[in-house]
């Protein structure tokens, strides 16, 4: 039974966002878009931080992806977008396979700084590499859904918010269950007490390293799909305030609900899109003080609201009385 | 009947401070032995060599004939020596349930699944029994914080011997239990205990304790073991009645 | 970095002809790094002193910069508009720095830090990442979007010849105020009574409270001097620059750097990690342009793969 119930979630919910999407307007299809891509990115976070490592560098990721993705269709003339993404999170990975060994060893906010220095290299050196674009970025043109390529703008708009939540129900159904198989809790005991995992038998260093190059996987698909939708790409997607819009969502949803991390990515991108509009200069304010409010009142993030820790179904079959 | 486990010339210094100075210990298969001394004799920092969260200076330990000093804890505990801890190392965000879990599901397979779920048919068996052998059936789904001193000593424990370890070292397992239940606690952790080829050495400061489950002591003072041999005998000897146990005849 | 930030001039070399434009070029990077290594330690030192008293990685640091800046700049205006003493202008910067920093400093610890420091040290991170949001549009909200210039107090002392090159008098100024203040503070830690209790609380926290250290007292006394530190660094640093949105986030940037490549909470380590950036900053701006975004962060991944806890700080064995 528990074996199919992730499945069927996963299925429910897809049909939803299909259905939804075909009714809603432009705007509101290409902000859920954004809000899903940046949600991937943001569950990757969510997945090392439970871990005990909080990355203030993810931006690298999301712009090895994009840069990836564009950097193919300029060069090679890809214009799969599944291909495109996966692309995207192949490099990501291989770049997190890459550094992870760098990291490794670091914790709290020594990895955080570490990660926020490499993200920055990156943005420096894309800046001055004219050959990718500069700090103009480039521009890519609409990629292809197998063998779908649309006609019209808003045909294409509501084809990748279709192939966006497919990518987004995939993600976040295998990291529920990565959450609640035996090296998905091994994280949280990790971020609790490394001593006792190391004393049990199990390596610190090698949960750190698989959550690492897992959530810079996760980054890499989440930056591919932000290029596809926003048609550009250019080396902002690694500064450090998209590392920190991440950082902002994995708070805002805590880790123990996955849709959590997608309903705060759109609750973000819905704030950021009206206060831009009629507060300009008072949205960054707004988003400080709520966040001080979440980090006070709600320390387990939304998900803590929408995931109660109930005891598993096994627990009722347990003749808790006999051992008393 | 060989050694289970046997420590030569350990030595150890912080900085100044020397923590052991060619201590030489023996255990047999299924001995029980106490570790007596002041704060600061040596005990933990023994204690700490052989699970090799401290590396000694000079000197060798063996296991089962195997040289396994200076290897981290994690290699250690995978050769048979597991240890609870003065102060318990637990997951504060789970229940004693899910600690005990995990240590069982890190003890039972190589590879840990990154799919399936933690919680197989095979495991939460064998935490039942668990649960039942360490009398914490009642405590398993309580918060650790709320957990009464020397319930939170058990599932501490309980988690040591998951690896079915050839050796246990316990910290000081009645420390901050109250007095009246230092007893039925020690009851309880050497019945969990019984059965199997399991030695104990546990540090303790509570003699009643040492002279009532201990087969043989050794009393550390200042980095050296100045006494070895059955209770009686080493709680009667002057030296450790001077500087350990405080009584002067 | 933005285009705001407190950048170096360029050197306006009068080149006599026997002087090879080799040394001419390592003169420059030196004292150039120099300058810009002053500022740096000013701001950077007060980053670590509060991250060794309160465990706090402030990121809201560089905004309390941006902060002394605007400030420092409003006043400068404000005097120079007047018809007192031109030199006296300089008191009047740092008596800004000084009322900004005894009002910000208590405010932020005891109005919203303290609610936190129960929770763990990367949660406070988080805070201050709030406070920097906070604090960003704070700034614009009070001074608008447009740039500041105090450029009056940079001109004012002339200039001077050194190893043949020409610079600004008040950039040297700047170099000897952070001498003094690092100076000041390294004697106000070692030699007073106060001091060495904010170091017995770096040292160990939980001790110095067993003692009967007043460590709420040393926790607004501390933050509230590297809140100072950050806003005195803003305020000199602002004849020099344009003061704009955006600062902040480079001066931020920069002192993180700076701080963890010193070690975390080291005084010591801050000013020789200053030194390193200011030096790495300036070569790169002199042989190559365009290293000058990440050179720093270059720097930072080197030191930090080499010794993973800062040049002066030693990693500890937990008890158990």
């Amino acid at each position: 039974m528990r074996r199919f119930g992730p499945l069927a979630v996963a299925l429910a919910s897809f049909a939803l966002i299909a259905a939804l999407g075909g009714t809603a307007p432009n705007w509101v299809v290409f902000l859920t878009t954004m809000a899903f891509a940046k949600g991937i990115v943001a569950l990757g976070l969510v997945l090392l931080m439970r871990g005990g490592l909080v990355s203030f560098g993810q931006g690298l990721f999301y712009c090895a992806g994009a840069y990836a993705a564009g950097l193919a269709m300029r060069w090679a003339d890809a214009s799969d977008a599944l291909l495109l993404v996966a692309l995207g999170g192949a490099v990501a990975l291989l770049l997190g396979l890459a550094i992870a060994p760098l990291l490794a060893g670091y914790r709290s906010i020594f990895f955080a700084t570490l990660t926020l220095a490499l993200s920055m290299i990156a943005y420096g050196i894309l800046n001055k590499t004219y050959s990718l674009g500069g700090s103009d970025g480039i521009n890519l043109r609409a990629p292809s859904f197998l063998f779908y390529r649309a006609a019209t703008p808003d045909a294409f708009g509501y084809a990748l918010f279709v192939f966006t939540g497919l990518v987004t129900v995939a993600a976040a159904v295998l990291c529920r269950l990565h959450f609640d198989s035996m090296r998905g809790l091994l994280s949280l005991a990790a971020r609790d007490n490394e001593i006792r995992v190391e004393y049990l038998g199990a390596s610190v260093r090698r949960v750190s390293l698989g959550n690492f190059v897992a959530a810079a996987g996760l980054g890499g698909m989440g930056g591919a799909l932000a290029a596809l939708a926003l048609g550009h790409i250019d080396p902002d997607f690694a500064f450090w305030t998209s590392s920190g819009e991440f950082v902002f969502l994995a708070i805002l949803a805590g880790h123990q609900s996955v849709v959590a991390v997608f309903l705060a990515s759109i609750l973000l991108e819905l704030v950021r899109s009206f206060s831009s509009q009629y507060f300009p200069n008072s949205w960054q304010m707004a988003l400080g003080i709520f966040l001080l409010l979440v980090i006070l009142f709600l320390p387990e993030g939304l998900g803590s609201l929408l995931r109660r820790r109930n005891p598993p179904p096994e627990a009722a079959s347990l003749p808790v009385e006999s051992l008393k | 009947m060989t050694a289970l486990i046997e420590a030569r010339g350990l030595h150890k210094s912080f900085g100044a401070v020397v923590a052991a100075r060619d201590v030489s210990v023996m255990a047999r298969r299924g001995e029980r032995v106490g570790l007596i001394g002041n704060n600061g004799a040596g005990k933990t920092t023994f204690v700490n060599m052989v699970t090799g969260y401290v590396k000694p200076d000079r000197g060798s330990i063996l296991l089962d004939g195997i040289d396994i000093t200076g290897l981290p804890p994690r290699v250690v505990s995978r050769h048979g020596v597991s240890r609870s801890f003065q102060m318990p190392q637990l997951f504060q965000s789970m229940t004693p349930e899910e600690n005990m879990l995990m240590a069982l599901g890190i003890a039972r397979s190589e590879r840990l699944s990154s799919w399936r779920d933690a919680r197989t048919p095979d495991l939460m068996a064998e935490l039942h029994d668990l649960l039942a052998r360490f009398r914490l059936g009642e405590y398993r789904d309580r918060s650790i914080a709320a957990l009464p001193g020397g319930v939170r000593k058990l599932v501490d424990i309980a988690m040591a011997v998951t690896r079915r370890p050839k050796l246990l070292l316990l910290d000081e397992p009645t420390s901050g239990v109250a007095a009246e239940e230092k007893f039925p606690l020690m009851d309880v952790i050497m019945s969990a205990l019984a059965g199997g080829e399991v030695a104990v050495l546990f540090v303790e400061h509570d003699m009643e304790i040492v002279a009532r489950y201990a087969e043989r002591v050794l009393a550390f003072y200042d980095g050296r073991v100045i006494a070895d041999d059955i209770p009686t005998t080493v709680l009667g000897n002057e030296e450790v009645q001077r500087y350990v146990t405080g009584i002067v005849q | 970095m933005g285009e705001g930030a407190p950048g170096q001039r360029d050197a306006r070399p009068s080149p006599p002809e026997q002087t090879s434009r080799r040394v001419e070029l390592v003169a420059t990077i030196v004292i150039d790094g120099l300058i810009d290594a002053s500022w740096l330690f000013i701001v950077a030192v007060g980053l670590t002193l509060v991250f060794g008293v309160l465990n706090i990685l402030n990121i809201a640091h560089g905004n309390l910069y941006a902060i002394g800046a605007y400030t420092a700049a409003s006043a400068v205006g404000w005097y120079y508009a007047g018809s007192g003493p031109p030199l006296l202008g300089y008191v009047v910067m740092l008596g800004a720095a000084l009322l900004v920093a005894v009002a910000i400093g208590p405010l932020l610890e005891r109005g919203i830090l303290r609610l936190f420091y129960r929770r763990d040290e990367i949660v406070l991170v988080l805070v201050t990442y709030a406070l920097f949001l906070v604090l960003e549009d704070a700034t614009k909200l009070i001074w608008g979007a447009n740039p500041y210039y105090a450029y009056e107090p940079y001109g004012l002392l002339g200039n001077v010849k050194l190893l043949g090159l020409t610079y600004v008098a008040y950039d040297l100024l700047l170099i000897a105020l952070s001498v003094v203040t690092g100076g000041l503070l390294w004697l106000g830690l070692n030699r007073t009574a106060a001091g060495k209790v904010v170091l017995a609380v770096i040292h160990d926290r939980e001790m110095s409270s067993a003692m009967g250290v007043n460590v709420t007292r040393v926790f607004v006394l501390a933050f509230t001097l590297g809140v100072f530190l950050a806003v005195l660094g803003g305020a000199f640093t602002a004849p020099k620059i344009s003061v704009q949105p955006g600062i902040s986030i480079t001066v931020i940037l920069l002192s993180f750097a700076v701080v963890v490549i010193g070690g975390l909470g080291s005084v010591e380590g801050a000013a020789i990690a200053a030194l390193l950036v200011g030096l790495a900053r300036s070569a790169a701006i002199h042989l190559m342009p365009s290293a000058e975004l990440f050179i720093v962060y270059l720097v930072m991944a080197g030191v930090l793969a080499l010794r993973p806890e800062g040049l002066f700080q030693r990693a500890a064995l937990r008890k158990i």
